[in-house]
Order: structure tokens, then C-alpha cells, then sequence
């Protein structure tokens, strides 16, 4: 198949970026996205122009490094699918695809379509962790976890931090993401007794990384290539005004 | 014949640090024998720790806790990408929850029989030992396992054993346990004990009296080159699968670490030890980027078969049920589709080599669920398998639910790596090297569940204690900034990227890597022989010649270039690629992974104790010389070497 692509070219961080039109003549149905970007930058190479700069490594849906606006929509048309599983049969013979980065203040652009996500390790530094030093660890069945709570907890844990609901989210609000940690820590009895502590300082350092507030657009949800589920945000809220206002979750 | 091939034979070596006496309380021992480091002094010591993944992340966070300072490195935009990520299926631990009559006892046998008789004994029963903690910690971190309504822990059998000690989270063991090492390890970067650099690619070791004592690394998106010092380095930087171009590995996995060590001394040992594995998705054409696992699972309920006569091109649904050929049901009545890894690879090979593999490549073979959804209902089956029947189908276009799967087998793990003593430290003293990167504890074949167990017992336990001995033992220097050998290593970093710049030649450096893979493949893959292994040898030395002259990496070294940083790593694929041609041609035995078609009986792989009962631990003698090979005697004293039968 022929396809047209609009791709935004950005030397550098702060560098201007434009949007520039390449056409590959040689597509196939079963390639996947980051495949035709391959071949689209193996003839830039080959034609002496540098090819575009895209994060990715397990091409698998799991490593959250492929991040890309395709066609307005984070990770592109297909729901539940991370850009480097979307296969080109999704799109017709002929048509125009336009690929940008991730657009949101908190994640600045390096080159191409990479950014800088490290906000989000941060944003776990502040306290996305159980404090469990090596050694210390109880027997596993010491503390048997309700089945329900253990499923709720790996839902949220499924998130991969691509970014896509930051992206998608008209506020660059990264609440469905930090909602997902709170939610997967604090359904496990393991994480109860840091919780008020980690809700506020991951809070404080989603604010101070310049990621925006949540309006419920619920559009961050929908980009979400593993359907992290919008209550996450709905517990998020619960156990921040809970540990801002003394009272406690009823566990 | 190339004269890299005529290689010597020189001392053997031996692994000084394992205590002797009774198996069972070796580990006991040793860590009871270890000197320790004062507080006072891990607070002054500093440890670089390369990877990032479970064996590197686990590892920097035990350490900081521990006291000491630590610099860590990933080549990923965070450490939360590494490559173990992408592990599915499960972690195995002794834990006997199931009381199925497992113990550490079975899981040490199973492993060391599983990897075919060619791992050490010492180093198996403490990974066997440490397994049941791994799993304590990581529950205690809030990894939310599969749990079953009474609150408890679930389990499953996996990988061709007889009981039930695999631990998981749906399909993504590995995304739950890295996640819970780089959690708590985000907590230390966070307490200021870990230095961490993300999008760093180390390039070369530096060894100072003899002494790893630092690195020097490319900042990927600025392009500078910084040297790093420390009292001790770990490697963690994961396995070089992708030397087939074509593997189950992340895309930016690599050997360059442990390669840039080889070169200054650490031996390389079991380089041609590969697993290939049975179900992944087929290549579908040239652009194919990497191939895809689907979890070794489904082997539990699906069907592999083929059509009976070669060239039958009927859609399954219209090939009658006499008219298919159950291959691994015909051939291994007693573990049907449940055989191990390698065998099942090998009889997919061998039929679609007698021109019975379906697909268009005609490379592939039917994965079949129709009999188990008519059992059970497709509901049923949608419980257990259904986000990889999703994963098929947006790779495929095709649905299992309706039409049989294609698999065929991939490069998906190497048992090869850093030769490393019992306490995990190499050839060079102050260099250790965990997790997928060292060659320790699977031998000539992984069983499955068993690389995330090793990774882990490496990290969070075995490293943390053997290093404390290295630095309360050793008399460190500082080392300066300006040093002869920290100027070296510096510049040999730099004239490597000029030269990979000045080529600017006609051909792209994935065309080298696919090229390359192609060899690989057909000649150090399922089944090697002497002829095969003896060409490829004259053929990867000719494309490592032609890379240098032709290579084409377009930009400038200061900036984020990610051709630059797929052709350092194609270089050294292109030597790495020799050692396990030249490791799998000296290795005229067949064991675990590695098959010699010379040596079969009744079809099956021999393997020849009286020679080959011993790790090939190579050293490094220049590019494209003839290295020398030292060996290290494997001992069985506890599991006596027999002839696998599934039959
Ligand atoms: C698809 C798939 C499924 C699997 N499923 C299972 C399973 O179910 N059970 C099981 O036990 N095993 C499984 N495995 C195997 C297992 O996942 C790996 O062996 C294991 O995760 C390796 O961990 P590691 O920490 O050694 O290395 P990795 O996770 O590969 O980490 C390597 C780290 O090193 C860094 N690095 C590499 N090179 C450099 C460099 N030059 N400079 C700086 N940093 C560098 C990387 O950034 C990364 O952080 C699977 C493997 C695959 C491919
Ligand atoms: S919540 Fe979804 S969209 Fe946001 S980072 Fe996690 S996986 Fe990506
Ligand atoms: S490349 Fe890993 S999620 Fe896309």
C-alpha cells in the first residue's frame, strides 16, 4: 500500500519543530507502525537525511517507550493498543497519517517524536513504592489478600507510564496515571500504612512537575492502551482528601 | 578455513570461591564466611551498577539500602523499560504451597537437569534456596500476584515440570516483578543513595591495576562521553539474543557491556548456549522488525500439528483430521505437546523443512484450539488465554478463536554470558555480572519461570552479599580523573564513534544486523553442523570487513542518534557473533540448546560427558584473532548426568 505521512521534525529540545510530508510506496498490511517507520527511515538514510527519532524497545505493548500522536489520537485509532502493535491494516491505501510526539508541558521534547517523560519517575520517586528493604520480607502468605482487592490492585498495576493519557488529556493532567499507583498500593494490605503520606507527596510532585488538574474529561482513558479504568482518579481523590483532611479509608 | 578458527587451549579455571563440603549448606557458609564492610565505610563506597532490568534493578536498591552509594545506568527514558518488562509467563520458587511434593531438593534437580547437565551444581542449589525469599520480598513490595478466592497465593506448572511452583500475574510476571524492584529503587534515588542516568549507553570498561574501577558512558541525547569511577562495577545489562537480528528480545537489547569487558579481559563463556523458542508468531516479511512469544501456556491446551503431505495449501478447517500429523503426540507419546523447549523447536523445523509447514513463508505450524473450545466453551478458553489470543490478533489479523494459530520457534533467551565465579565476580576482580548477562545457573538450556527466579537471587541477595566481601577484602586506591587508564578507555570510546561517523558508506546498519541475523540463523540456530558453523565463520569475518568499509550512519555524535547507537552495537554483535560460531563448532557434543546434527541418536541429541562436561570460558585476544579457550570441569556430585527421554 501507499501511505502519506506528516511527521514532526524537531532537532533538538527548544529547536522549532515542523511538520514534514514523506511518502512510502511500499507498505504492507502486515507491518506494524514502528515497522513503517522503519522503512521510511532506512531510504532517509539512504538518501542522506537523518532519519525521524522515535523512542521504542519491546515492540510488544508492554515497555511503554513508543509514544506518538497518530492522526490526533495518542497511539492512534485502534482502542487498547499501544502504537508500536498497531498494524497497518487499519488504514486505507492511499491515505495521509500525521504523527506527532506527545504534546503536554511535562513532557518537553528531546528530538522527533521523543520527549522527556522522566516526570513520571519522579512523580514515583515521591512515594509510588511500598518501603520493603530487602531481607525484612515476611512469609508471602503471611498476609492473605482478598481476591477482589488483589485484582482491582493489578488492574491499576497493568499501566505501562507511556504518557498517552497525559497527552490525550486537554489539561496535561497525569491523574489516571498517579491514580493507577495509588490505587494498586493501597488495594494491598502491604500498602496501607504509607498511604497518606504517599498521596500527598505524589501529589505535590505531579503539581510542582507541571502536569494540570483534573477536569473528568475522561479522555485520558479512552488513549489508555490498557484501559486503566477512570474510578483509579475517583480513589485518587478519595485518599488525598483523606489524607489531607485526617480522616482515614475505611479498609 | 580462517586461522580465527585454530584457536588454543589454555589454562583451565576453576571456581575458587564456592565453599566445599555439603551442598546444602554451601551458601550458609559462605555468606557466614564473607568479610563485612563497616557502615561507615559503605557510605563511602560506591558501586556502578549497569542494567536496570531485574537482576540491575533489584541489585542498585539492595545495595543502596545496604549503605552503599550507588550510579546506575539504563539505556532506556527510565528504568521501568528494561527488557524483563516483557517476561509473561512466571517466576518459579520451592515454595510447595501446593504441597505437590515440591522442595528446594526438586527444583535444584529439575534445573540441573533441565539445563542438560552443563551448570554448576553449587551455584543451581543456592538459586534453588533463595527462590522461596524472592517471592516473600516481592509480595512484601505489593507485586499482585494471582491470588486464588481464599486470599492465598496461586500457582501454576509450567515449562514441562511435574508440579506446580510457577508464581505469575496474568501474562505479565515480569512487568509486576521490575516494577517492584524499580519502585524500590525509585525510592532510593529518591533518599539521594542512587545515582541514576537514565538514556546512558556504557561503552567501555576501565580496569585499573588489574581492577574494574569505573565506565565510560555516551549521555544519549547529548551525546557527551563521561567516565564514571567506583570501587566495584556490576553488569546487568541483560542478554545478546539479538545478534539473530530476529529474536523475542527488546529492540535496543544488546551485548556491547559485556563485550567491551570481554575485550578487556573477562572470559565469555557458553556463547553458543541459545534457547529458541517454540511458540512465536511467524515472520510475516521482510520488514519484520522482532518476533513476538506467545506464552508457552498454551502449549498446555492447544494441538501443534501440520498437514500429513507436504505442500497441502487447504485452509485447516478443510484438512480432515487423518489427514493432519500431530508431530510432537506421534513422536513423544508421553509428553505430547508438553516436551521441553528445544525439542519441540526442533520437530517444528524438521517438518516444515520436509515442506509441511503452513503459512505463507511455509514457515510455521498449527497451534490448534478447537478441540479444547468445544470442550470447555469459548468462554472458558477466554478466561485462561484471552489477552493472548488479543496480542494474536493484532498481530495477525487473525482469529484464534476461529482458525488454528501459526507459531514457529524464535531466539528468545542466552544461557551464555560473563563467566563468574560463585560469588558472582568475573575474570576481572571488582567486575561482577548478574542476571541474563553471566552464564551461571541454566547450562545448556533454561527451563522456563527460571530466568526471572535467577535474576532476582542474583540482585536482591547473592550480589549483595558477595560484593561486601570483594570491597572489605581489597585494597582500592582512588583512582584520578586523568589516570592512563580512565584517558584509554576514554579515547577508545571516541575513536570508535569517529570511525563508525567517517565510514559513510552505502549500506544502513540494520541491513548489516539482518544480514548477519540470516547467518546466525541458518548456520548457529536450531541445528548446526561443522560445515554450516565453518561458513559462517568466513562469512561473518567478510560482512564485519564490509561493515567497516560501508556502513552508513548519517548525523553527528552530539546529538540524540539512534543510528549511531544501533551501529556501536552491530559492531560488537558482528564479534560476538564469530565466538559463538567458532563456540558451537568446537562443541562437537549436542546438549540442551545447542544440537550438532553429527550428534544424534534415533533423532534425539547425544551428549558426549566424556568430553564436553565443562563450561568453554573464552579469552579475547583482538578482533578476529583465534581467542583461548580455558575450561572449567563440571563436578556432579548430587544429580548424575543421564540421557534426557520424553519419550
Ligand atoms: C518475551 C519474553 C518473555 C519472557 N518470559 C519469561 C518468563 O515468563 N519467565 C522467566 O523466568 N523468564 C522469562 N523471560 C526471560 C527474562 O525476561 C530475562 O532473561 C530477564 O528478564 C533478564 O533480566 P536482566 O535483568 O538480566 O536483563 P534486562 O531486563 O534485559 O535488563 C538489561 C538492562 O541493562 C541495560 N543495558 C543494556 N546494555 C546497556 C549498556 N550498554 N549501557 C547501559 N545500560 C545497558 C538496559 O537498559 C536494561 O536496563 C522472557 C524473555 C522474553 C524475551
Ligand atoms: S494510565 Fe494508561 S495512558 Fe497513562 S501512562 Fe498508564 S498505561 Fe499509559
Ligand atoms: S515499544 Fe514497548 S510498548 Fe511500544
Amino acid at each position: 500500500m501507499r501511505l502519506t505521512l506528516k511527521i514532526w521534525r524537531q532537532e533538538a529540545p527548544g529547536a522549532t519543530g515542523r511538520m514534514v510530508g514523506y511518502q512510502v510506496d511500499d507498505a504492507d498490511e502486515d507491518m506494524s507502525f514502528l515497522e513503517l517507520l522503519d522503512v521510511l527511515n532506512e531510504k532517509l538514510i539512504l538518501s542522506g537525511d537523518e532519519p525521524v527519532a522515535f523512542d521504542h524497545d519491546c515492540r510488544e505493548g508492554i515497555c511503554g517507550s513508543c509514544a506518538m500522536v497518530i492522526n490526533g489520537e495518542p497511539h492512534g485509532p485502534q482502542k487498547a493498543t499501544t502504537a508500536c502493535q498497531l498494524h497497518l491494516r487499519h488504514f486505507r491505501d492511499g491515505e495521509t497519517i500525521v504523527v506527532e510526539p506527545w504534546r503536554a508541558a511535562a513532557f518537553p521534547v528531546v528530538k522527533d517524536l521523543v520527549t522527556d517523560r522522566s516526570a513520571f519517575d519522579r512523580v514515583i520517586a515521591a512515594g509510588g513504592y511500598i518501603s520493603a528493604p530487602t531481607g525484612a520480607a515476611p512469609d508471602a502468605h503471611a498476609t492473605p489478600v482478598p481476591k477482589a482487592n488483589a485484582d482491582r490492585a493489578f488492574t491499576a498495576a497493568a499501566c505501562i507510564g507511556c504518557g498517552a493519557c497525559v497527552a490525550a488529556c486537554p489539561n496535561g493532567s497525569a491523574s489516571l496515571f498517579l491514580g493507577a499507583k495509588i490505587t494498586h498500593l493501597g488495594e494491598l494490605p502491604q500498602g496501607r500504612p504509607e498511604q497518606d503520606d504517599r498521596v500527598v507527596r505524589m501529589v505535590e510532585q505531579h503539581d510542582a512537575e507541571g502536569f494540570g488538574g483534573c477536569t473528568n474529561t475522561g479522555a485520558c482513558t479512552v488513549s489508555c492502551p490498557k484501559e486503566i479504568p477512570l474510578d483509579v482518579i475517583s480513589q485518587l481523590n478519595r485518599d488525598y482528601l483523606h489524607a489531607t483532611t485526617g480522616s482515614r479509608r475505611s479498609a | 578455513m580462517t586461522a580465527y578458527s585454530e584457536f588454543s587451549v589454555g589454562e583451565p579455571i576453576a571456581d575458587t570461591a564456592a565453599p566445599d563440603g555439603p551442598i546444602e549448606s554451601r551458601w550458609e557458609r559462605r555468606r557466614f564466611g564473607v568479610k563485612l564492610v563497616n557502615p561507615a565505610n559503605k557510605r563511602k563506597m560506591r558501586i556502578i551498577v549497569v542494567g536496570t532490568g531485574l537482576a540491575g534493578g533489584s541489585a542498585a536498591a539492595t545495595l543502596a539500602e545496604a549503605g552503599y552509594q550507588v550510579t546506575s545506568f539504563c539505556y532506556q527514558d527510565s528504568p521501568r523499560r528494561a527488557h524483563s518488562i516483557a517476561a509473561q509467563g512466571g517466576i518459579n520458587a520451592a515454595k510447595n504451597y501446593r504441597n505437590d511434593g515440591d522442595s528446594v531438593q526438586r527444583l535444584f534437580y529439575d534445573t540441573v537437569k533441565g539445563g542438560d547437565f552443563r551448570a554448576r551444581e553449587a551455584n543451581v542449589h543456592r538459586l534453588a534456596e533463595i527462590s522461596v525469599q524472592i517471592i516473600d520480598q516481592c509480595v512484601a513490595q505489593g507485586v499482585p500476584f494471582a491470588r486464588e478466592y481464599g486470599g492465598l497465593l496461586d500457582n501454576r506448572s509450567f515449562g514441562g515440570v511435574q508440579v506446580s511452583r510457577t508464581f505469575y500475574a496474568k501474562g505479565q510476571t515480569g512487568q509486576q516483578l521490575l516494577l517492584g524492584a524499580y519502585q524500590a529503587l525509585e525510592r532510593q534515588i529518591d533518599a539521594g543513595r542512587v545515582e541514576m542516568h537514565t538514556r546512558h549507553e556504557m561503552l567501555e570498561l576501565v580496569v585499573v591495576d588489574g581492577r574494574a574501577r569505573g565506565v565510560v558512558v555516551r549521555d544519549m541525547v547529548t551525546g557527551e562521553i563521561e567516565t564514571h569511577l567506583a570501587d566495584a562495577v556490576v553488569l546487568a545489562s541483560g542478554g545478546y539474543g539479538n545478534v539473530f537480528y530476529l529474536s523475542t528480545n527488546a529492540k535496543g537489547c544488546n551485548v556491547t557491556a559485556t563485550w567491551r569487558a570481554h575485550r578487556k579481559g573477562a572470559l565469555f563463556a557458553n556463547p553458543c548456549f541459545t534457547q529458541i523458542h517454540p511458540t512465536c508468531i511467524p515472520v510475516s516479511g521482510e520488514h519484520q522488525s522482532k518476533l513476538t512469544l506467545m506464552s508457552e501456556s498454551l502449549r498446555n491446551d492447544g494441538r501443534i500439528w501440520v498437514p500429513a503431505q507436504a505442500g497441502d495449501t487447504r485452509s485447516p478447517k478443510d484438512i480432515p483430521e487423518d489427514e493432519r500429523d500431530y508431530f510432537l503426540e506421534r513422536q513423544y507419546p508421553a509428553f505430547g505437546n508438553l516436551v521441553p523447549r528445544d525439542i519441540a523447536s526442533r520437530a517444528a523445523k524438521n517438518v516444515c523443512d520436509a515442506g509441511r509447514g503452513v503459512g505463507p513463508s511455509g514457515l510455521g505450524v498449527y497451534l490448534d484450539f478447537s478441540e479444547i473450545i468445544e470442550r470447555t466453551g469459548r468462554d472458558a478458553v477466554a478466561a485462561r488465554y484471552g489477552n493472548l489470543f488479543d496480542i494474536y490478533e493484532r498481530i495477525t489479523g487473525e482469529d484464534p478463536y476461529e482458525v488454528p494459530m501459526r507459531i514457529y520457534p524464535a531466539v528468545h533467551y542466552t544461557m551464555g554470558g560473563l563467566w563468574v565465579d560463585y560469588d558472582l565476580q568475573s575474570t576481572i576482580p571488582g567486575l561482577f555480572v548478574v542476571g541474563e548477562a553471566n552464564f551461571s545457573d541454566h547450562g545448556a538450556n533454561r527451563l522456563g519461570a527460571s530466568a526471572l527466579m535467577q535474576g532476582l537471587a542474583d540482585g536482591y541477595f547473592v550480589l549483595p552479599t558477595t560484593i561486601g566481601d570483594y570491597l572489605a577484602t581489597s585494597r582500592l586506591e582512588p583512582v584520578a580523573a586523568d589516570a592512563p587508564e580512565v584517558r584509554e578507555a576514554r579515547a577508545q570510546v571516541t575513536e570508535r564513534i569517529e570511525r563508525l561517523l567517517a565510514v559513510d558508506g552505502t549500506r544502513t546498519v540494520d541491513s548489516f544486523h539482518r544480514e548477519l541475523g540470516h547467518i546466525m540463523w541458518d548456520h548457529c540456530g536450531m541445528e548446526r553442523t561443522e560445515e554450516g558453523l565453518r561458513k559462517a565463520l568466513d562469512l561473518i569475518s567478510e560482512l564485519r570487513r564490509e561493515f567497516w568499509r560501508s556502513v552508513k550512519v548519517p548525523g553527528s555524535a552530539d546529538t540524540l542518534n539512534q543510528s549511531l547507537e544501533k551501529a556501536g552495537r552491530v559492531a560488537d554483535f558482528l564479534e560476538l557473533g564469530e565466538l559463538m560460531c567458532l563456540d558451537a563448532l568446537h562443541r562437537t557434543e549436542s546438549c540442551g540448546g545447542h544440537f550438532r546434527a553429527e550428534s544424534q541418536a534415533d533423532g534425539e541429541a547425544e551428549r558426549d560427558d566424556e568430553h564436553f562436561s565443562y563450561v568453554a570460558a573464552w579469552e579475547f585476544t583482538g578482533a578476529g584473532e583465534a581467542p583461548v579457550l580455558h575450561k572449567e570441569d563440571l563436578v556432579f556430585d548430587h544429580v548424575t548426568p543421564s540421557q534426557r527421554s520424553y519419550k
